[in-house]
């Protein structure tokens, strides 16, 4: 029988296949007395468990060594085999299970928790964030306990939508990436792993579907529709026709965006914004020639860090830098340095092992705080700048004394290469990323100190309006178009160019054809993109005069509040092409 | 295949011990303290670990981590056990070759 679920649809696109149920929701453990004669009983599981996980990290070793080819997530899964092992671990189960008699799973559960909690209260952040790794053994191990079956988005059929509670980056990194068509989600948000994942690889992906993965099973025939955030299990043929004539009609959109791939973003009185992509991952760099795209305004490292689950060495990053500024060549490339913290913690746990980690220890903060590490990063990408097509970019900005730290540590590092004779690019751009509030009234500021901005505007609107978008309770107060946003915005774009800097927007709003418009008219010069949204945002651009820009821009900048202003946008999007809000 | 251990015998017990600095930079984080629990394996002495009058079981990674050991922190070995000595010059030479790591 068909079956809908409404969720939140994160990157555009429809995928008819096959479900894949990779997760659920966290594990229920059950919790009941046993007798002293079934210790033993329950000893022997706890065992039988422990081999089991060994076997499957094995099995794990050996698939990394032959697929990615890196020593380094494998030495991870040596952390991960003597964990299994430990007998500190080993010795409190035994004795806890001797003392409670209550079934093990149950012991296992509390006693694991214990550990991780203990671990995530540790004063070095460094030796704190290795509670994912005792976190990841200790499920795998629950999991094999409760007889549930580990599963992997590696090997899958073709034609794969992918159904989880959650997924993290350590669960995407051997994502297969020839047959999966789709991404659903439980939980998340436009900015979580999956979207950001999904919109990079241009496969569709709807997230918030409550609690779809507890009643869909493996198997199912589904539509995903990243238009209108839906999950149709088992379609009727009604519905399957409905969305064929959908799909005509989307097509014959999709087939004007492509003949836009190689013409400009010019405004139709010929004003020139540069379009470029957003990119998580060096494979993510094809996806973007394909629309046509100005370089990458925006490549976030962390998932190098995050996929590995440890900080890849010099070498390492400098091969993936460079992979993807060859890849982007003429073009240029903004390398953003570690943005770990907030909601980017390894290996995708969602621990906050701060009381508040959005205003924690994040972005530049967390690479002043380790500079060795930062350093190392900034070596990597100072190697692979030779070809002069190479930028860098510092997230979390809040003042200027921290562009003056991170400068300062680039200059050490530029002296060092000197001294070696290693190439780079000596005049190498560096920006600031605009995302804190301090930062946008700062600009003029800040503007002294680089060569460029790129405002993020999802943490930005985030930290202005001080709502969380995640949490349903105020997602309403998450407005890109308040006042204050727009005024933030604005003072951005003047201190730049009053400076001789130009100045981006890589947020999820440049990549929605409706704010489009109130970006140009404000003077960005940058928009930068997923590749899935990329065509559309060309499109708009192609279709306005910069004059039309500019009178929606002063207009909003009057309107005292912000639906007045989303009113307004709508009103030029429907007049433009109202099949881009499709 | 078995994963619990045997008690380690004491028997015919020699002690050694011995203080160590930490002199590798990112300090016994993940994989040195997964490299120091194989190495100690190996042995039938009991390793003991002592940092600040803290005591972990030298054979268990999570005690190891737990000690949170950065680089410059002095840290105490001791094996107990027939083949202690020998344990601990072992596990000495993983502390200035750095676990490897530089």
């Amino acid at each position: 029988m068909e079956r809908t679920f409404q969720g939140i649809g994160v990157s555009p696109g429809v995928a008819r296949g096959t479900i894949y149920v990779f997760s659920v929701a966290e594990e229920v453990v059950p919790e009941y007395d046993v007798k002293p004669e079934d210790v033993a009983r329950e000893l022997g599981r706890f065992e039988q468990a422990l081999i089991a996980t060994r076997q499957q990290l094995h099995e794990l070793q050996a698939r990394i060594a032959t697929g990615i080819g890196s020593a380094a997530p494998s030495s991870i899964l040596e952390v991960h085999l003597s964990l299994t092992e430990d007998p500190a671990l080993i010795e409190q189960v035994t004795a806890r299970l001797e003392s409670d008699m209550k079934n093990v799973e149950f012991v296992f559960h509390d006693v694991a928790r214990k550990y991780i909690r203990t671990m995530q209260e540790l004063p070095d952040e460094f030796f704190r964030e290795r509670a994912v790794d005792v976190q990841d053994v200790t499920r795998r191990i629950l999991r094999n306990l409760l007889g549930r079956e580990q599963r992997l988005l590696s090997n899958l059929p073709p034609d794969t939508i992918v159904l989880a509670y959650d997924l993290a980056p350590s669960d995407t990194s051997a994502l297969d990436r020839e047959h999966v068509i789709g991404f659903a989600t439980d939980v998340g948000s436009h900015t979580s792993h999956t979207a950001i994942m999904a919109r990079s690889t241009d496969l569709p992906a709807v997230v918030g579907l409550h609690n779809a993965s507890e009643h869909v099973h493996d198997g199912q025939m589904a539509i995903l529709d990243g238009y209108s955030g839906t999950l149709i299990v088992e379609p009727t043929q009604q519905t399957l026709f409905i969305y064929g004539q959908l799909e005509v009609k989307r097509h014959s959109l999709q087939e004007r965006l492509d003949g836009l791939r190689d013409l400009p973003a010019e405004t139709l009185d010929g004003h020139r914004i540069a379009i470029s992509g957003n990119i998580e991952l060096p494979d993510d760099v094809p996806a973007l020639s394909r629309v046509g795209a100005e370089g990458i305004g925006l490549f976030r490292t962390e998932f190098l860090y995050l996929e590995k689950d440890e900080m890849p060495d010099e070498q390492a990053q400098f091969e993936a830098y460079s992979k993807v500024a060859k890849g982007a060549h003429p073009h240029a490339v903004i390398i953003r340095t570690l943005d770990l913290g907030g909601d980017k913690l390894p290996a995708g746990e969602k621990i906050p092992s701060e009381s508040n980690p959005f205003l924690g220890l994040r972005g530049i903060r967390y690479c002043l705080a380790n500079p060795g590490i930062f350093q190392t990063q900034l070596r990597a990408i100072l190697r692979a700048s030779a070809d002069r097509n190479v930028r860098i970019m510092y997230p979390m900005i809040s003042g200027v004394a921290e562009v003056t730290q991170a400068n300062e540590l680039l200059e050490s590092v530029k002296h060092d290469l000197r001294q070696e004779g290693l190439p780079f690019d000596e005049e190498i751009q560096v920006g600031a990323m605009i995302e804190v509030p301090s930062a946008a009234l700062t600009a003029e500021m800040l503007a002294g100190e680089v060569d460029f901005f790129s405002i993020g505007s999802n943490d930005l609107i985030q930290y202005t309006m001080a709502v969380d978008r995640v949490n349903e309770r105020v997602a309403n107060l998450y407005e890109p178009t308040h006042p204050a946003i727009l005024r933030l915005i604005r003072n951005c774009v003047e201190s730049a160019h009053n400076n001789g800097l130009w100045v981006g927007v890589c947020g999820e709003i440049a990549g929605d054809p409706i704010y489009v418009p109130l970006l140009v008219g404000m003077g960005v010069d940058e928009l930068s993109v997923g590749a899935a949204n990329l065509p559309r945002i060309k499109e708009v651009i192609r279709r306005l005069t910069y004059r039309e820009a500019q009178e929606v821009a002063a207009a909003s900048l009057h309107t005292n509040n912000g639906c007045d202003v989303l009113a307004m946008l709508n009103a030029l999007i429907q007049r433009i092409d109202p099949d881009l809000l499709g | 295949m078995t994963i619990f251990r045997q008690t380690p015998e004491s028997g015919g017990a020699q002690v050694a011990t011995k203080e160590v600095t930490v002199i590798n930079k990112l300090g016994i984080h993940a994989r040195p303290a997964a490299l120091f629990v194989k190495v100690a394996s190996k042995f039938d002495s009991s390793i003991i670990v002592e940092r600040e009058g803290e005591q972990i079981n030298g054979k268990s990674i999570m005690g190891l981590m737990m000690l949170a050991a950065g680089a410059g922190s002095q840290l105490k070995l001791i094996a107990e056990g027939r083949d202690a000595e020998d344990a601990v010059a072992e596990l000495e030479k993983l502390f200035q070759r750095k676990f490897d790591e530089e």
